[in-house]
């Protein structure tokens, strides 16, 4: 029964969203308020409907109603609660439910929101809302149908990946999807301000705490997979650039230049129309993202279960979205005026540095994530583009763009004076300085690439603080002075800060977890010790075990450090009885200063296991800088600025001014 | 209507239909690198006793083309082609020979006595060495085999009706016949 509610709720879902996507914009280019005032209504039942079939399909998933297809197909009565609960979005009718779900709900919060809209606006960007869940509301139910029934029902269902049975993975798509889905947030803006014909600073601080916002659940999103990728799949790494991570990095890039480039409208008036390309484009990629996922086109690890005539109606969909909002760009973007001037050594200036570079990033991600379809669709080659590719396009772009994140802040707008920017970087150079010899000392022979890594990580991480303690005094009042301004700064700036901040701990971890990690890959019998680094590793046997779903063989490696044993640490194989799969389950404990990783591999008693031991330096700073870069982003976010809306920002008078 | 605002769009519609053109290609589909080689040496041993084992120069003897396919009793998808195995060998174009890939004598014994034993000749590769040599990644995968001995076609994943009419069946007349085959494989 909840099965069927479910389907009906959808079909009404996309009845209202056909009438949120059309009357509202009809309404708000004739000037009939009426329809107008269609739109939030329409937003809210929406979601409303949306939520109800989600809700529908996550009791089927609770009470293991095998009756429904999909249910049947993806979960199994002895699988933990809270993998039953994300095994709903942990196959590909049900994630598209819970896309389809953030996306109205997305909707819902603009109309809730955007009490300080114009009618009109809030009204297109709305009906683009709208017009995006038509699109995906009719894939939903013409393609891939989650509520499908299976007669008759077996007894018992077929279980879910056990690689997806992990609280990581259990919460990385809703994030993702909260990142992808948000970023159509900035979308519908940009489409309903080229539908106007306007752009202003006004558009841009409406524009900006969503596409902030999108920013921070995508880079949780993207910091979760990769902590699911290196805990999980045990094979010691944290990023592939696999075709289906690069499709959530695309449009990373995208957002994170969005993010900047909306600043520059709203203080300065100008990079107008490159602004809303870019909030186009970020979509775009996100769009193109679940094509490439879900369409079969590519082969990943992660690609769902694919059916072509799901592929094609993607791609069209895609081509109505993105070419459709492409060539209003192309119609009315000239049109858009920038009013504010600057020199390329200015605040705006460094700001387009940062944009172009990501921007060509993404495209350099974009161009090695479709070269080998390109090439099988041209010539019936078979290649894959690996890291190799990517490490050597990458580091040169991120390199200069790192350099200029320290310094951007500290020049002014319109024209800026890079030699007492740099000036005030003194401390962060005098870092830098010394970590690099520091480094040398410990390098013996390592690449280059590790130095210039140490160093950025320093120069950002050091800079940030440096702009920190510039805005706040420190030194330069006295103390008590400096925390009072502390207090009084913007939460915007401290955001920014703690981003910069992170961005710096995620470049040192990369750097010297990459440069001084110690891989110790090798047949152990139980009693023998392997030193790793600085620690040794005693294996101590294997024993069986057995758990809700599965059983395990449990290897025990003894850490010692400093000749005391101080860390039991149990990585396992194991063997899941439904859906039949073995798994490796590696053994980490995490710390500040280096991992220590354990994978047990095949073997038996008489001629020893094959093992693999990491010790991991600074890695878990890869996570922390992740989380810092979206901690920051909310901190942000919870400026009062954005909070209350563009007028009142004028009451929120700080003891410091901010720029 | 300025070009660099068209920009965009253009490289959109370029990149959309590539992406056109690759949803009609299967990424999964690997070409092999032995097409055209000669199978690699090997012996076996029959899997069941009192069988014909398989060995390159069973392949190599010259009387017309072969199919060689790749199984075990533990593959699903086995199972699914096994009915189309049986009504090739039945129909008698090509001997179907059997690489018994890391298996149990004992189950696949009572395998092919439940499901019925299409292969003229079986060789059981306990270790899966042979199937190293043979560019084995998973089961089922189906070899053509010409009279020389060498690999004309790989087919990975069970068979279906319509690779057998459209890719084996084929190829295998051309074979016999000595001419040039259009077949892609």
């Amino acid at each position: 029964m909840a099965g069927e509610l479910g389907h009906i709720a959808l079909i009404l879902a996309l009845a209202l969203a056909l009438v949120q996507g059309v009357l509202p914009v009809i309404g708000a280019a004739r000037g009939i308020p009426g329809w107008i005032a269609l739109a939030p209504g329409a937003a809210f039942g929406q979601a409303a409907l949306v939520a109800f079939a989600f809700g529908c399909l996550t009791y089927a998933y609770v009470t293991s109603d095998f009756s429904v297809l999909n249910v049947a197909e993806n979960s199994h009565t002895l699988k933990p609660l809270l993998y039953k609960i994300s095994g709903v979005w942990g196959n590909h009718e049900g994630s598209l439910l819970l896309w389809i779900l953030i996306l109205s709900i997305f909707g819902a919060a603009v109309a809730l929101f955007g009490g300080n809209l114009p009618a009109a606006l809030k009204a297109r960007v709305l009906g683009v809302q709208g017009l995006i869940a038509v699109g995906f509301l009719s894939f939903i139910l013409f393609t891939s149908n989650p509520f499908s029934r299976l007669l008759p029902p077996p007894l018992e269902g077929r279980g879910l990946n056990p690689l997806l049975q992990d609280p990581g993975l259990a919460f990385h798509p809703p994030f993702l999807y909260l990142g992808y889905v948000g970023f159509s947030v900035a979308f519908s803006f940009a489409v309903a301000a080229l539908l106007e014909g306007r752009v202003d600073p006004a558009w841009a601080r409406w524009v900006r705490p969503w596409t902030l916002a999108a920013w921070c659940f995508l880079t949780i999103g993207i910091a979760l997979g990769s902590w699911w990728a290196y805990y999980e799949l045990g094979w010691g790494g944290w990023w592939f650039w696999d075709p289906v991570e690069n499709a959530s990095f695309m449009p990373w890039l995208a957002g994170t230049a969005l993010l900047h480039s909306a600043i520059v409208v709203e203080k300065r008036d100008t990079l107008k129309s490159w602004t809303v390309l870019l909030a186009i484009l970020t979509f775009s990629l996100s769009l193109l993202g679940t094509f490439l996922v879900r369409s079969g086109v590519i082969n990943s690890v992660h690609a769902f279960a694919t059916d072509p005539t799901r592929g094609v109606f993607i791609l069209i969909f895609l081509a109505v979205v993105v070419g459709g909002s492409l060539l209003l760009y192309a119609l009315r973007a000239p049109a858009l005026q920038a009013v504010g001037v600057f020199a390329p050594v200015s605040r705006e200036g460094a700001l387009v540095l940062n944009n172009l570079l990501l921007a060509v990033g993404a495209a350099a991600v974009l161009l090695g994530t479709l070269y080998p379809l390109a090439l099988d669709a041209v010539s019936g080659a078979k290649v894959s583009v690996g890291p190799q590719y990517f490490n050597a396009v990458f580091v040169p772009l991120m390199a200069p763009l790192l350099a200029a994140v320290a310094v951007g802040p500290l020049l002014a707008w319109k024209r800026g004076d890079l030699a007492a920017a740099f000036a005030r970087l003194l401390p962060a150079a005098a870092t830098v300085v010394i970590g690099l010899l520091a480094a040398l000392w410990l390098i013996d022979g390592r690449s280059l690439l590790a130095l210039l890594g140490i160093a950025l990580g320093l120069w950002l991480t050091v800079g940030a603080l440096c702009e920190l303690g510039l805005r706040i005094k420190l030194f330069g009042a006295p103390l008590g002075d400096s925390l009072r301004r502390a207090r009084g700064l913007p939460r915007a700036a401290w955001g920014m800060t703690v981003a910069h901040f992170g961005v710096g701990l995620l470049v040192l971890g990369i750097t010297v977890s990459g440069t001084w990690q110690v891989e110790v890959q090798r047949i152990m019998k139980p009693g023998e010790i392997a030193a790793v680094g600085p620690v040794q590793y005693r294996f101590a046997g294997v024993s069986p075990i057995k758990g809700p779903n599965y059983t395990a063989l449990q290897g025990r490696f003894e850490v010692i450090e400093g000749g005391r044993v101080t860390q039991l640490l149990t990585p396992a194989q194991r063997r899941y009885l439904q859906p039949p799969m073995e798994t490796t389950e590696a053994a980490i404990r995490p710390s500040p200063v280096a991992d220590l990783y354990a994978v047990l591999g095949e073997g038996d008693e008489q001629r020893g296991w094959a093992v693999r031991l990491y010790w991991k330096p600074l890695v878990s700073w890869i996570w922390l800088g992740a989380l810092g870069m979206a901690f920051g982003g909310f901190l942000s976010l919870s400026d009062r600025r954005h909070r209350v809306g563009a007028p009142a920002g004028r009451r929120a008078a700080a003891p410091v001014a901010a720029e | 209507m300025r070009l660099t605002y068209l920009a965009p769009l253009i490289v959109f519609v370029l990149i959309g239909l590539g992406l056109a053109v690759g949803l009609t290609l299967n990424p999964r589909e690997i070409p092999s690198a032995l097409i055209g080689k000669p199978v690699p040496d090997f012996s076996l041993p029959p899997v069941v006793e009192g069988g014909q084992g398989l060995s390159s120069a069973d392949l190599r003897a010259g009387d017309g083309p072969s199919l060689v396919n790749v199984f075990a009793s533990w593959c699903v998808p086995c199972r699914v082609e096994h009915p189309l195995i049986m009504a090739l060998a039945r129909e008698g174009i090509a001997p179907v020979h059997g690489l018994n890939y890391k298996d149990k004598p004992a189950d696949v014994a009572k395998w092919l006595d439940q499901l019925g034993n299409p292969f003229a000749r079986t060789g059981a590769d306990r270790d899966g060495r042979v199937g190293i040599d043979w560019g084995v990644y998973g089961v089922p995968e189906t070899f053509v085999v010409d009279g020389a001995g060498r690999i004309v076609c790989k087919h990975v994943g069970p068979l279906m009706q319509w690779d057998v009419d459209n890719k084996i069946r084929p190829l295998l007349d051309d074979l016999k016949a000595g001419r040039a085959s259009s077949v892609k494989c």
